[in-house]
């Protein structure tokens, strides 16, 4: 036979994850006091995979007199069990949670791609394994909180209430629970309505787990099942992970009152390239920034700052590797970019992809097909753009750029700066002085020096401004949690 | 318009290390099932240079392996030959007595091959040897003492020294990259051997570890992309040494296609220097077609 | 014939001068006996405007002065006041406290800033970690000032309260407005005059004096005050003051201590008053010389 020597295109044949060993009820009621119980008002919504627009479950939508419930659960087992155990038997229990999820990994990435859109890629790789590591780590907080603050008497809080995001539904769910119970806290924690699986999931492996009924309470629904945790009097703590609009509301409720709260709100990160940046491994960390989780990431570095000298160089480069991700069905082991979440937030991203043109910034999409069913956006980025577009300002949550390029150092800086929020940055530059200089001046609580979105059970992250206050992970993340005396 | 030297070609991009790293790891995240796995196995066997670079290497040795280029695994119709055999200038002459006129090209590793430690003269009359003999391509290796002192000058040098010698063969760069320590190396070793008119760079000799790995394949590739969006030239890549399983194979050719992009996809712009590749693909092209795991006595071993 | 006595004029103290309220305005507190105290200045949203503008504009080269520099400041406070003690003797004594509760006051006022200047090069250490994250990262977390803190001094001293606020939140390199305690305004305006008189930049402390409820709305209000810190307020206005505070996200304390304790004083007034930074950096060849590239 010849030799082949005519090009040829290659192709990645569907590689699709086996949904075969997921296990899914038809119906999920609450998890309260260690059992599942149905909704008062009998009322439950569903929960569809935004890949396909098909139905997964349908989902108890828990009112006032259910949060009632679980807090009452809460407090009782907070009085009775939680708080008077040996710090140690508490690390145990946690310790087995996260071998258990451990065990079921798998499962869980799989619900997870289903039920948030996200790539089975990173679900697999990222969310569950990093889930599992924060009950691992803080787990074996429970009997060394003296160590954490030195001459001070530590105690807990009491019933906390969680309310968390759709986008990394369960580590959300890990990055909450598991500080809280380590710290010998109750909690009653309420997922997105439309991300509610994973942590159903999580509640049956609390059960499994045989953890004492109503240290962990999970509560689905919607918008007032949160606002009924928030206003309920006998919780001591709040911690809220989402858009600044509701945290500020969460913040108003609950003034005057003892409750203690840290909230984990929106952002508009800065991501700053110099021109002796590695320059391939920073286009990497653009796009691992932007349209890492479909750039429904608080921390997404969607402000991208290029050095005018090497910014031509830059956009060619970033666009050629936007044209080798591929967007599609969230479960094909290739797909890099999935589904977005809902149908409102692609009706809110394409808005802003409209403002942005009519802002007279020059638009950029991937060539992509898109399926036909679920909710698709392909990989986008706006150049010529000024600080000023409102592209450049809100938050768009959804895998959209904005590139504006820079001069000198100051520049970029105040630029960077120059925004209510503060929760991340980038910086790209072979130079350590100047990396020590930025990471100084840039008010913000996580600054990525030659990489970006990166997370650690250990490492605190969390925002400066607008971005909210309070750190979840690592030795700090502790400090949410209790009372120093 | 200004000669080309190593004094006026572009300055080399830093490179960082884990950033790579972490570039491969998904690279190697691809999937590659059924037809894309079959074609692909297929693609990789039609880019292996068969290679033999022993002292004791015979005509008999050489032979066995030039009927084995054109034969992988005849139990099986429809595969492609190998794109070429590999051997030193010695041996060019009984390939091309073996190979006559058949498709499979010649290559042969030159310039006082494995270690380049000799006079230019010396290189260009090896490097002459090799092509009167019959050789298709010739596989350089670069002065890595110079390039490690500093001395890149004399590096670019060389390599044009070299492709002047060539004539009508190919050239193929050879960096030893397991010497270069630095993927910064790498990449500044990529650029010189491109711009000095290297056709093809290659990431090893095969006689030192480690060769070629992803990370260094990954960094010489983006060396290529780069100069082909500056000058619209194309470059051939040829990963050498280390490349035994299919898989990682495959995973090369992933790395190919989302950088370099399908035009690269085929034995003029990419090769594996390899020498037991060919029966993994083999074995696992058998797997994909009967299902059955395979074992190594039923592929033979010239 | 007795000397005719010079009485002092209490103004306020706003970028590193000591102005009269643009409003022109004044009041008269009166001492437990109901003679009046002195003509003080009543400020208004304006002057916490300028001060905010003034403590915003010193942040940068404050927060950024070397820790051991600024721990040099505050010794230099200590010394400043402890030079004045008489005068603020007085002043306690005029604002109704028996001689020895005034030498108490100030003696341990001058002592809180001793101990507040002593943390200021050490508190990043005990507070910063080093993160053994699992990637080939280097990856630590640090304190950073919040920015400009707003003060809502306590209202029942006039001088240890204003201290035991102040003290950890310049410590930690943040700069101030401070609202004096309306009532007992006296000390406030003299220890401004110390600070001027300490190497303090202007502007990294601004003292206002007037009425709490009018001011202080403003003050938990401005979008450009990063933190707001209170003690002991009464619940009404504690929880108007908390809801201003949420349009920029104030951080938000009250601090509920009884300051004239020895106690009363610790790293956790500096913290709350800290960011705690995470800076990630890729760690090349993790895994050892022997590790493949």
């Amino acid at each position: 036979m010849a030799k082949q020597n005519k090009t040829e295109s290659w192709e990645y044949a569907p590689s699709l994850e086996g949904t075969s060993h997921i296990q899914l009820k038809k119906k999920y009621d609450l998890f309260i006091d260690g059992k599942w119980v149905k909704p008062t008002s009998g009322k439950y919504f569903s929960s569809i995979n935004p890949a396909n627009e098909e139905l997964l479950a349908e989902v108890a939508h828990a009112n006032e007199a259910d949060v009632d419930l679980a807090v009452k659960a809460a407090r009782k087992a907070y009085n009775n069990v939680w708080s008077k155990m040996a710090p140690l038997e508490r690390a145990k229990y946690i310790y087995r949670i996260a071998r258990l999820m451990q065990e079921r990994a798998r499962e869980f990435a799989v619900i997870e791609s289903l039920d948030a859109g996200k790539t089975i890629r990173e679900s697999r790789d990222i969310d569950v394994p990093l889930a599992c590591n924060h009950f691992f780590y803080y787990a074996g907080w429970a009997d060394k909180l003296e160590y954490a603050f030195p001459n001070r008497k530590v105690e807990s809080l009491g019933v906390a209430g969680q309310i968390i995001p759709w986008n990394f539904p369960l580590l959300m769910a890990a990055w909450k629970i598991a500080p809280a119970l380590a710290t010998g806290n109750t909690v009653v924690l309420k997922p997105a309505e439309t991300t509610s699986l994973t942590a159903l999931k999580l509640a049956e492996i609390i059960e499994e787990s045989g953890l004492p009924a109503g240290v962990v309470n999970i509560v689905t629904g919607y918008g007032d099942t949160g606002a009924a945790i928030v206003n309920h009097p006998d919780v001591n703590k709040i911690a809220f992970t989402g858009s600044t609009a509701v945290g500020k509301i969460i913040q108003k409720a609950i003034a005057g009152t003892t409750k203690k709260s840290t909230l984990e709100l929106g952002g508009k990160s800065a991501n700053i390239i110099f021109d002796d940046a590695p320059i391939d491994q920073a286009v990497e960390g653009i796009v691992n920034g932007i349209f890492f989780n479909q750039g429904h990431v608080c921390c997404a570095g969607s402000r991208l700052f290029v050095q005018e000298n090497i910014a031509d160089k830059v956009i060619r480069k970033l666009k050629q590797r936007m044209e080798s991700l591929y967007v599609g069905n969230p479960l094909d082991k290739n797909t890099d970019i999935g589904a977005i979440n809902s149908k409102e937030q692609l009706e809110t991203i394409n808005k802003y992809i409209q403002i942005g043109k009519n802002e007279g910034a020059e638009i950029y999409q991937t060539k992509c097909d898109l399926p036909k069913k679920g909710y698709y956006c392909p990989p986008t980025i706006f150049t010529n753009v000024a600080q000023s577009n409102i592209i450049a300002q809100e938050e768009i949550f959804g895998p959209v750029l904005t590139i504006q390029t820079f001069r000198t150092v100051d520049e970029v800086i105040q630029k960077a700066n120059n925004s209510p929020y503060g929760l991340a940055a980038g910086v790209w530059t072979d130079k350590g002085s100047r990396i020590f200089n930025l990471t100084t001046k840039l008010r913000a609580g996580v600054v990525w020096a030659n990489t970006y979105n990166k997370f650690d059970p250990t490492s605190p992250f969390g925002g400066y401004k607008e971005s909210g206050f309070g750190r979840e992970g690592g030795l700090h993340g502790l400090n949410a949690y209790v009372k120093l005396n | 318009m200004e000669p080309i030297s190593f004094l006026n070609i572009p300055t080399s991009p830093s490179i960082d290390k884990v950033g790579v790293e972490e570039r491969v790891a998904r690279f190697q995240t691809r999937s590659i099932k059924n037809e894309s796995k079959r074609q692909g196995l297929k693609m990789v066997l039609s880019m292996i240079d068969l290679t033999t670079l022993e002292g004791k290497d015979t005509p008999g040795k050489v032979k066995q392996m030039c009927y084995k280029a054109q034969h992988l695994h005849d139990l099986h119709p429809g595969l492609p030959t190998v794109a070429a055999v590999c051997v030193y200038p010695s041996m060019v002459a009984v390939a091309r007595k073996e190979l006559k006129n058949a498709s499979v090209k010649i290559a042969s590793v030159s310039t006082v091959f494995p270690a380049g430690q000799a006079p230019l003269e010396v290189k260009i009359t090896d490097t002459k040897f090799a092509v009167d003999a019959g050789a298709d391509e010739i596989d350089m290796v670069i002065s890595r003492g110079k390039f490690l002192s500093g001395e890149y000058n004399f590096v670019f040098d060389e390599i044009a020294a070299i492709k002047e010698a060539c004539g009508k063969a190919r050239l193929k760069v050879i960096l030893e990259t397991g010497e270069l320590a630095t993927l910064d190396n790498v990449r500044k070793a990529s650029d010189i051997a491109i711009y000095a008119g290297a056709d093809f760079i290659k990431t090893s000799t095969g006689k030192i570890q480690p060769a070629a790995t992803m990370q260094v394949t990954y960094t010489m590739l983006m060396a290529i992309r780069d100069y082909f969006d500056e000058t619209g030239i194309m470059i051939g890549m040829k990963p050498a040494g280390g490349i035994s399983t299919s898989k990682l194979a495959l995973h090369n050719l992933v790395m190919v296609k989302e950088i370099l992009g399908d035009a690269w996809l085929n034995n003029h712009w990419f090769r594996f220097g390899a020498s037991s590749l060919a029966n993994d693909v083999l074995m696992q092209i058998m797997k994909t077609e009967t299902g059955v795991y395979q074992s190594s006595d039923y592929f033979t071993i010239d | 014939m007795s000397r005719l006595e010079i009485l002092k004029t209490y103004k306020i103290y706003i970028g590193g001068q000591f102005p009269r309220t643009e409003s022109g305005r004044y009041y008269t507190p009166f001492d437990k006996k109901g003679k009046p105290l002195a003509n003080i200045c009543l400020s208004s949203r304006k002057d916490v405007r300028n001060a905010v503008v003034a403590a915003r504009k010193a942040f940068g080269s404050w927060s950024e002065r070397s820790a051991f520099n600024r721990g040099q400041i505050l010794y230099r406070i200590a010394e400043m006041l402890e030079g004045r003690r008489a005068q603020f003797i007085d002043e306690l004594i005029q604002q109704g406290l028996t001689k020895a509760n005034a030498e108490k006051e100030v003696n341990l006022s001058i002592d809180r800033i001793v101990y507040y200047a002593g943390w200021c090069d050490k508190f990043n250490q005990v507070l910063s970690s080093v993160n053994p994250v699992s990637s080939a990262h280097f990856n630590f977390s640090t304190c950073e000032p919040m920015g400009v803190v707003g003060i809502i001094s306590e209202q029942t001293s006039s001088l240890i309260g204003l201290v035991s606020m102040l003290m950890p939140a310049i410590c930690g390199g943040n700069t101030a407005v401070v609202l004096a305690s309306e009532k007992l305004p006296l000390c406030a305006v003299t220890f401004a005059e110390v600070l001027n008189s300490s190497d303090v930049p202007g502007g990294v402390v601004n003292i206002l004096t007037g009425s709490t409820s009018e001011m202080a709305p403003t003050l938990a209000s401005h979008m450009d005050v990063n933190a707001l810190i209170t003690s002991q307020l009464d619940d009404s206005l504690k929880k108007n003051l908390s809801v201003a505070a949420v349009d920029n996200l104030k951080r938000n304390y009250e601090f509920t201590a009884d300051w004239s304790k020895p106690e009363s004083q610790g790293l956790n007034y500096i913290s709350d008053l800290q960011e705690i930074k995470t800076t990630w950096h890729p760690i090349e060849n993790i895994g050892g010389a022997t590790s493949s590239y």
